[in-house]
């Protein structure tokens, strides 16, 4: 549906976009991930037509956005990083404004009704969008993306700003809008792609650094696994128990103590499976293994990684059943 | 285009802008045509009245049309016109022609002055409505100028008063040709000129070179309105 060919972009000296690649398909969430700087709005602005390319070919759908940009564009709904919002019209004023903008054929007042319905703005229509809350401005912002019924929707740090009541609503709303659309979201709030993303792009200075699955980038990040298992046992012992084990690369206690129980953080060689070898052995040493629960690496972990500026921390590392 | 024509004629009575140039215009044009006319007490200073008009279209169009790009640029508006499925030619005639109605509009009432004369005394009328064509013509041009100066800034300030700068030095071409005595230069500063181009309609003839020579000068601008969009697009 989005296919992105070697785009390269520079303003004077600075390479804002450096050859870029990638494909989403058709109903796609795909989360563009990217530190501050990275060249995200600048792709996202090139993919909308918003900007040209110095290289490189952009389609939608087949349709090259420089060669027929009208066709292209009739197929994209953009949320820019700013909502582009005329505050002195009200919220209907400015939805007709855009439907007739976009050339759209649909029956008007029902497709803005529904529009309106689904990012639940039909109670601030006759308002001045300048007298809006942000969050309200945010839904506008999407609902204009929305009119024509586009196959193509980006959102360039949708939920920034907001409350994290507002937060969990956006991102409710962008699933949902995933079931009947091909979405690009840029972010970078981490557990945003998470929780909404099929995949994940990841720029950095201008050049992709990843481009995964949401659940295998994790694996083609960091092949360890880590697990905290709760044993019953003495500490000095357990550890070192623990450390002679084949396959543990690490081993340590957390601390954490039930009635009985030591917490341990382990941390195993790369795809090496040790749950089986660890329980044989802690059971043959007669120290009943009383919990063991997984803990991948979060987004936050990898993406500092990938973008190689700091060691992730393990107080960021968010616990995940196993 | 229709869109965005619309939008901005909206606009500008959403906003104060609208009521601020049509009430200017109104107040200061009907002075300067009560001090010609009706308190000269005679028809033969009209010619005075429309170099008045010119001054004044000079002053008060850049407040019509300095909004039309810098505030979408400084709001980012623009980014919904830029990326929806219409050509930057229609963003610029979209917006050109939504100032040139407020114009018009404005322009119309202004000339319903021009019946007192007929009460008062016999005026020429195909004098009159020579000057109001080309009168018009001029404020078209002007227009154009303002709607180009606001496509190079963020600024509306910066936009008003570069269009009033420029507008002024176009007027004031013709004083410094005056003093030139080499015919080149002369020749060529009188060309620019859009006093001397006016100059025609004043005498009721309906110069065809002056009238392409001013909507040349509308066309050139806004061409160069949608290649300063283009281009900031490819920068």
């Amino acid at each position: 549906m989005i296919e992105i060919t070697d785009v390269r972009k520079s303003f004077g000296d600075k390479h804002a976009v450096d050859g870029i690649s990638f494909r989403v398909e058709e109903g796609e969430i795909m989360g563009f991930l990217g530190p501050n700087g990275a060249g995200k709005s600048t792709t996202l602005n090139i993919i909308t037509g918003y900007l040209s390319a110095d290289s490189g070919t952009v389609r939608i759908d087949g349709t090259d956005i420089l060669t027929d940009p009208l066709k292209a564009k009739k197929d994209i709904g953009f949320l820019p990083e700013i909502p582009p919002l005329y505050l002195e019209m009200t919220v209907i004023e400015y939805l007709n404004f855009v439907y007739d903008l976009k050339g759209c054929k649909l029956p008007r007042k029902q497709h803005l009704k529904e529009i309106c319905e689904v990012v639940k703005i039909w109670d601030v229509g006759k308002r001045l969008i300048k007298n809006l809350s942000k969050g309200y401005r945010q839904r506008v912002g999407i609902a204009q993306a929305l009119i024509g019924n586009p196959k193509v929707l980006i959102f360039d740090e949708p939920t920034i700003g907001l409350d994290p009541r507002q937060i969990i609503e956006i991102r409710n709303l962008i699933r949902m809008l995933g079931k009947e659309h091909t979405i690009i979201l840029s972010t970078h709030i981490l557990p945003e792609v998470q929780a909404v993303c099929d995949k994940i792009v990841v720029i950095n200075k201008g050049t992709i650094v990843a481009n995964e699955k949401t659940e295998d980038l994790i694996n083609a990040v960091d092949g360890t696994r880590k697990l905290i298992a709760k044993i019953v046992g003495p500490e000095d012992e357990v550890l070192k128990t623990l450390r002679s084990l084949g396959g543990i690369k690490t081993a340590d206690s957390i601390g954490k103590r039930d009635t009985d129980s030591i917490s341990y953080l382990i941390e195993s060689q790369d795809r090496v499976d040790i749950r089986k070898p660890l329980f044989y052995t802690l059971a043959s040493k007669g120290w009943p293994l009383i919990g063991l629960e997984g803990v991948e690496l979060s987004l936050e972990d990898i993406f500092i990684r990938l973008v190689g500026k700091e060691k992730p921390d393990n107080k960021k590392q968010r616990k995940a059943g196993n | 285009m229709a869109a965005i024509y619309l939008r901005e004629l909206k606009s500008y009575f959403l906003t104060p802008i609208g009521y601020i140039f049509c009430g200017m215009f109104l107040v200061v044009s009907g002075l300067a045509f009560a001090q010609c006319t009706l308190l000269a007490q005679s028809t033969s200073s009209i010619g005075e009245y429309f170099v008045w008009m010119m001054i004044i279209f000079a002053v008060l169009i850049p407040l019509l049309t300095m909004k039309l790009f810098s505030e979408d640029r400084k709001t980012r508006t623009d980014q919904i016109l830029l990326t929806s499925p219409v050509s930057v030619f229609g963003i610029v005639m979209g917006k050109y022609l939504a100032a040139l109605t407020v114009f018009a509009a404005s322009f119309v009432v202004n000339s319903f002055n021009f019946v007192l004369l007929y009460r008062y005394g016999s005026p020429n009328s195909l004098s009159i409505i020579m000057s109001i064509i080309g009168v018009f013509l001029l404020g078209a041009a002007f227009i154009a100028i303002g709607l180009f100066l606001s496509s190079l800034t963020e600024n509306q300030l910066i936009a008003a008063v570069s269009a009033m700068g420029v507008n002024a030095a176009m007027l004031l071409i013709s004083l410094v040709a005056n003093n030139v005595e080499a015919t080149g230069p002369r020749t060529i500063l009188k060309w620019f000129s859009v006093m001397d181009r006016f100059t025609p309609f004043t005498n009721q003839m309906l110069d065809v070179s002056a009238i392409v020579y001013y909507l040349s000068l509308a066309a050139i601008f806004l061409f160069l309105t949608d290649r300063v969009i283009e281009k900031r697009r490819w920068a």
